[in-house]
């Protein structure tokens, strides 16, 4: 009978585990289930220890070069496989790209269901409870799944991982099984966009830049501040439909999603559209001349000022911290 | 020639203020907010405006609408046949109008299949109201064809398909045999505006209405139950930073930010 936690672990670019594989085995533990974590890459001999540490029971590192282009032909079969081995009650993984890509077809090739993109996670009795912003984050849902496993991508960031420990956990290390054939999709190449810079998705601290910046040339502003910050810059879909920032940096339901600690909004009304992309972030400073800018009922703090005034002075202030 | 077939579905317009959502927590439907349209889901369109660039180049292409839902996804259908869509498939059947994901990713490959021969299949990167994600690839699965998602550019050319892909920090090129199945992101672009005349001209489109019996199926098992919908306390004290100058205020708000330990 199919029983635990598997965690779809998997490594950053740079070869370190992934942040949100250790904040899904702490979610595997508070579940009360023994947790297998299967990290899925090519080069990831010395993570195993890392999964550990985190409290998983035991670690599969399925390492093998046909997983270096990162592609779903290679990496769905490949968790299939685990997750078939295993035959786990509930399989976690990270919305990241990769879960986006693999959770559906999993779900899919294992006769069941995945719950995307969750912020909380329960159990009741046997049934995973699993909850979900929907509806542009205006919503939640919660929802069980007939079927076994159970699986649930988890939003990067909302869930804590745990004090990393000594690990104890057993280690395996295994092929990918997955035929060469079975890759469909081929890489032809790849690029990074910017060289430089911290990625909107794992910057801790964000300055977004709304429709009230007034044009293109506001943004050097918010850049500078980000810099300052060691942060990244985002805009609504207002300036990206206008063009004054790259559509890369468009936070919102229909651009990112973004988790930061911080985030400065900018001259941003707080439409749903924007809201959505922002829908987790604990900590708003919202700067807008507008004393009822629907923004400021998200905030935790609410500077009513024209930001040409307020954020010169702002970024003034946190050099002096900084240098301090 | 080209076939592609577009998935479109209709939505509660997104943009509805978040002070006039509503929900219906006992039958755990959102409540339609008075007097806004609901409109074709966002990413949708930019599916359909993916298969127009195509047909722009290769006009002997034919563009397929499919969607299912209740009456009113009509206006989404005709919205796309006026953006330059050839033809419409309106499945419209009580047993699955409120499926789940699952289900509803079954009913429209059968409807794929029963469409066939064709291309692409484009639908958008997730539908803007339940926001999964799921059933383009889904689909990929059941009719076992290549998948790529999140493109912001697709170029059909002699039995494969090539798409730019965005990655977190920059874009990748992949390729796949056709018939593929393609998810589109926004940076993709905006899609076209129907002018008046190609509204009328949609209004001369064929739009066929299927039901699961014309699809040959029987209703698809649910997999996932909704168990609970509402609106989330998301309320924040707000602490209004009082000052009479900038500085003061600049000066204030750094105050707090270094109390909270975030800068």
């Amino acid at each position: 009978m199919a029983s635990g936690v598997l965690v779809i672990g998997e490594a950053t670019a740079d070869g370190q585990l992934h942040p949100v594989t250790g904040e899904l085995i702490g979610a595997g533990v508070r579940l009360g289930d023994p947790v297998t974590v299967a990290v899925l890459g090519s080069g990831i001999d010395g993570l195993g220890e890392k999964a550990g540490a985190f409290g998983a029971n035991k670690v599969i590192l399925v390492d093998d070069p046909i997983l270096a282009d990162g592609l779903g032909d290679a990496i769905v079969p490949a968790a299939e496989r685990v997750a078939k081995e295993v035959d786990p009650a509930v399989i976690l993984i990270g919305q990241t790209m990769m879960g986006r890509e693999i959770a559906p077809r999993l779900a899919q090739r294992l006769g069941t269901a995945v719950a995307m993109d969750c912020v909380g996670l329960d159990k009741q009795g046997d049934k995973l409870v699993a909850e979900r912003p929907c509806f542009g984050g205006n919503a939640r849902a919660r929802y069980t799944i007939n079927g076994t496993p159970q699986i649930a991508t988890v939003r990067v960031k909302a869930l804590e991982a745990p004090e990393p420990g000594a690990s104890s956990a057993e280690i395996v290390k295994q092929a990918a099984g997955v035929d060469a054939s079975a890759v469909r999709t081929k890489l032809v190449n790849r690029r990074k966009e910017q060289a430089e810079g911290i990625r909107l998705e794992d910057a801790k601290s964000v300055v977004g830049g709304g429709r009230g910046v007034g044009g293109p040339e506001g943004f050097q502003s918010l850049e500078e501040l980000a810099g300052i910050l060691n942060g990244a810059v985002g805009a609504s879909r207002a300036v990206c439909d206008l063009g004054w920032y790259p559509v890369a940096a468009q936070i919102g339901l229909t651009g990112k999603v973004v988790t930061p600690d911080l985030y400065i909004a900018v001259g941003i009304s707080g439409a749903s559209q924007h809201m959505a992309g922002i829908s987790s972030v604990k900590n708003i400073a919202a700067v807008n001349k507008d004393p009822d800018a629907s923004i400021f009922k998200a905030s935790r703090w609410a500077v009513v000022s024209d930001w040409k005034e307020f954020l010169p002075a702002f970024i003034e202030e946190v050099k002096k911290v900084r240098a301090a | 020639m080209p076939h592609i077939i577009c998935l479109v579905k209709q939505v509660p317009d997104p943009e509805t203020p978040a002070s006039q959502f509503k929900v219906d927590e006992a039958a755990k439907k959102v409540i339609p907010a008075p007097g806004v349209q609901p409109t074709p889901s966002q990413f949708d369109t930019i599916g359909v405006e993916a298969a127009l660039r195509i047909k722009d180049k290769s006009p002997d292409t034919t563009i397929t609408i499919l969607s299912l839902g209740p009456d009113s996804f009509r206006d989404s259908i005709k919205h796309s046949l006026a953006m330059g869509a050839d033809e419409g498939v309106h499945i419209n059947d009580p047993a699955v109008n409120e499926a789940d994901q699952w289900v509803t990713a079954e009913v429209l490959a059968a409807a794929v299949q029963k469409l066939a021969p064709y291309d692409l299949v484009i639908a958008g990167r997730q539908s803007t109201d339940w926001d999964m994600g799921v059933v383009g690839s889904t689909i990929a699965e059941i009719l076992g064809v290549p998948v790529a998602t999140l493109a912001k550019d697709v170029q059909l050319d002699g039995g494969q398909v090539t798409v730019e892909r965005v990655l977190l920090d920059g874009f990748e090129t992949v390729q796949a045999p056709t018939p593929a199945v393609v998810t589109v992101s926004n940076e993709l672009g905006e899609p076209r505006y129907p002018q008046l005349r190609q509204i009328m001209m949609a209004a001369k489109k064929e739009v066929k209405n299927w039901t699961l019996a014309d699809l040959g199926i029987s209703t698809p098992a649910a997999r996932l139950n909704l168990e609970a919908l509402f609106i989330p306390d998301t309320s924040v004290e707000t602490e209004v930073i009082e000052g009479e100058t900038a500085q003061e205020k600049a000066q204030k708000l750094v105050q707090r930010l270094q109390e909270a330990k975030l800068i």
